[in-house]
């Protein structure tokens, strides 16, 4: 379980690796917003690769982070999700604040 | 319907128990032959029913956590049951969105995911003595 930083052009790509449910959130929450006040980004780039389940408390960190965004002008993305993580993602209405995008190259295009 | 099967554990209240208690009921709802769909509808309403005893029932704080679940022939029951603060108003905290706690990120999606992700969804609490939450799941077995 764990997450790692990466800078893609403009973009902050956050790999995150494990169960998003609410121990994970804490930890992701910690080292992003830990990373973010090291050096500012405005577009935020979460990768679900390796991420087969997430319950509410990982929307709850999400909807966290896209309010922090959002009062710089930022944006946020997803790539890579899961059947899982898709239906969460629906449920709670996720898409309209975090858009997913086929791969990084995409991303990097329309963000 | 006849029981086939039942179990009971206990752990504690800690954030690494949600997902331990995911695969334990997982791994004992495999005994129906459930899709790997159904499981993971399953893993998703436990996790939730299990991290709100942590955060709102013990609020952080150790205590016990009972998961109880009985296997019927094309059916699962699962009770989630907490010692902890209880709910004031149910009707109000099963609405989408609404959180006790928006200062620690919460989204108040926990009762809607586990009502969208189960069949039927009970809760029962007293303010002060604690809450169950009692989930049912028809498995449309594989065989
Ligand atoms: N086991 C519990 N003990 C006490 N209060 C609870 C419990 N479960 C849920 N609640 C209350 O119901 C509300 C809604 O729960 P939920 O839909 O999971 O959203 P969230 O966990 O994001 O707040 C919580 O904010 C809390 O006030
Ligand atoms: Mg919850």
């Amino acid at each position: 379980m764990g997450v790692t930083f990466k800078a893609y052009n403009d973009i902050l790509i956050v790999n995150l690796k494990g169960e998003l449910d609410h121990h994970m959130a804490r930890i992701v929450k910690e080292k992003l917003d830990e990373y973010l006040a090291r050096q500012t980004f405005k577009k935020i780039l979460f990768n679900f690769k390796y991420v087969n389940f997430m319950d509410s408390s990982g929307v709850g960190m999400l909807i966290g982070r896209y309010k922090h965004l959002q009062k710089i002008g930022g944006k946020m993305g997803a790539v890579n999700i899961g059947k899982q993580v898709k239906r969460i993602f629906e449920i709670s209405g996720l898409f309209n604040i975090i858009p997913c995008y086929k791969d990084e190259i995409e991303a990097s295009e329309k963000m | 319907m006849d029981i086939l099967n039942e179990m009971t554990i206990d752990f504690l209240s800690k954030s690494q128990n949600e997902a331990f208690a995911r695969v334990v009921v997982a791994a004992f709802a495999s005994q129906l032959n459930p899709t790997l769909d159904e499981l993971a509808d399953i893993k998703t309403a436990v996790s939730e029913a299990v991290t709100n005893c942590i955060i709102h029932g013990y609020e952080n704080t150790v205590g016990i956590i009972r998961i109880k679940a009985i296997l019927r022939e094309n059916e699962i029951e699962i009770w989630v049951q907490d010692w902890g603060k209880g709910i004031e108003d149910i009707e109000k905290a099963r609405q989408p969105l609404w959180t006790s706690k928006p200062e620690l990120d919460r989204s108040g999606m926990g009762f809607t995911i586990m009502e969208n992700f189960m069949d039927k969804l009970e809760v029962e609490s007293t303010p002060g003595k604690g809450t169950i939450v009692k989930m049912y799941k028809t498995i449309k077995s594989k065989n």
